[in-house]
């Protein structure tokens, strides 16, 4: 059984024939070859495999394939290019918020739904809403850092 | 590709989503938001021959006012419940408890629906239905059919409900005549599933307690209202707090696991709940909410 799927990627549209059990995370990478979305611990612990499914962020690995069928998603080759960053790559290039960079892309997709739905006034809110992404390098200290940053960055020009 | 092979299919009424359960002959499973089933799939701990999506269903994800109720729909997300402003002012413990289900990946996916029907003896919602004492309306093959949340519940992860059965809408009736509330949790990760957690609401009249509500979950197989705890702070005032807390460690017989021992849970939640009265209090009297 494989079921006709329509999604739009970081603003390219895609069409293709799926089984109902392909997961979102294995279509991005093995299908389509976007390996820029990691895959960690495939049962929605880690956070590494973390999109943008229009406009929130989703575990891929939890989502089926064939339920993004009509959806727009965004992954972290959708944010900036390397030589031009997003505002938040931007802050962890700047506040060296990465290590091996295993869990950077879930870490980032996680801190642009973090930015733009909780107003991330203390150390311990930006540490409570990364309580779902795991590092083993960093200690998160960098990567709290980066998040802090990019929140006052975006208070800045966002009153 | 983890899953083991499943049809599936993405029905667009009720009705006929049960009919594709009772076709599945028991060997079909319900995904909402999938949050808890998908794990499930990955492992092949569940293997089901049949999944059938909810989401294309019109119509079940609201929340709503109805009199003295609040009522939400199955397919509602735990973000949505977390941002709702309706839910902050109607059923607070509610409100504060969301931001500790799961995060908020999560929260953008799970529902109330999901969560309920799979009965995490460790999980926010199914111990807010049953201290909220909600109703859960649920369709099946003979039609539909109202179950007390107290009722719903039979075991970690298991519920009253038939195969085909499919929860569709809850009501939750509003405290009204309550004051003073808390929510205590704590968990090994903030948004991992809870270590021991309490909900604690009262009404006061002229400086005692006259009406409170009470339950608590990871302590048992189901959460569970404490109706003896809730007995025993009738007429109780501001210096009951260690009073209440060892009423409360008294009612609970939890077990030992791989993270905490039995003594420990229950001293956990004996200390939940003198944090949960202090707090209670607090609001009743007018001190910060």
């Amino acid at each position: 059984m494989t079921i006709d799927i329509t999604v739009t990627i970081n603003g390219r549209l895609y069409r293709a024939s799926v089984e109902p059990r392909l997961l979102l995370s294995d279509f991005l990478r093995d299908t389509l070859g976007l390996t820029g979305t990691h895959v960690g611990c495939e049962h929605g612990v880690c956070g590494a495999c973390t999109v943008i499914i229009d406009g929130d962020s989703v575990r891929s690995c939890l989502t089926l394939a064939v339920r993004a069928d009509g959806a727009t998603i965004t992954t972290v080759e959708g944010l900036g290019t390397p030589e031009q960053l997003n505002a938040l790559q931007h802050q962890f290039r700047e506040c060296h918020g990465l290590q091996c960079g295993f869990c950077t892309p879930g870490m980032l997709m996680t801190g642009m739904d973090l930015l733009k739905k909780y107003p991330l006034a203390t150390d311990d809110q930006i540490r409570e809403g990364l309580s779902g992404n795991l590092c083993r390098c960093t200690g998160y200290q960098n990567i709290v850092a980066a998040i802090r940053a990019a929140a006052a960055l975006r208070n800045e020009t966002t009153p | 590709m983890k899953p083991a092979a499943f049809a599936y299919c993405a029905p667009t009424s009720l009705d006929e989503a049960v009919r594709a359960l009772q076709a599945a002959d028991g060997d079909g499973k319900v995904m909402a938001g999938g949050q808890s089933l998908m794990p499930l799939l990955n492992f092949r701990m569940t293997r089901p021959t049949m999944v059938v999506d909810l989401t294309k269903i019109p119509d079940l994800s609201f929340i709503e006012q109805r009199g003295d109720r609040v009522a939400i729909g199955a397919l509602t997300r735990h973000a949505d419940l977390e941002f709702s402003a309706l839910i902050a002012e109607r059923l607070p413990v509610m409100s504060a408890a969301m931001p500790h289900v799961a995060h908020l990946a999560i929260r953008n996916r799970g529902t109330i629906g999901g969560s309920l029907s799979h009965a995490d003896p460790a999980a926010e919602l199914p111990m807010l239905a049953v201290f909220y004492s909600a109703t859960i309306r649920a369709q099946g093959p003979a039609g539909r059919r109202d179950i007390a949340a107290e009722d719903f519940f039979v075991s970690a992860l298991a519920t009253c409900l038939d195969p085909d059965e499919i929860v569709f809408e809850i009501e939750f009736p509003v405290l009204e005549t309550h004051t003073g509330w808390a929510f205590e949790e704590v968990s090994r990760r903030f948004g991992d599933f809870a270590l021991a957690c309490i909900a604690l609401s009262i009404e006061t009249r002229d400086g005692a307690i006259v009406d409170a509500r009470v339950a608590v979950m990871g302590v048992a197989d189901t959460p569970l209202r404490l109706r003896d705890a809730e007995q025993a702070l009738l007429g109780a005032r501001g210096d009951a707090a260690a009073a209440f807390g060892a009423v409360v460690r008294g009612c609970v017989a939890p077990n030992s696991d791989i993270h905490v021992s039995a003594d420990y849970r229950r001293a956990l939640i004996g200390a939940l709940a003198e944090k949960a009265f202090t707090r209670a209090w607090q609001r009743a009297a007018g001190g910060p909410k």
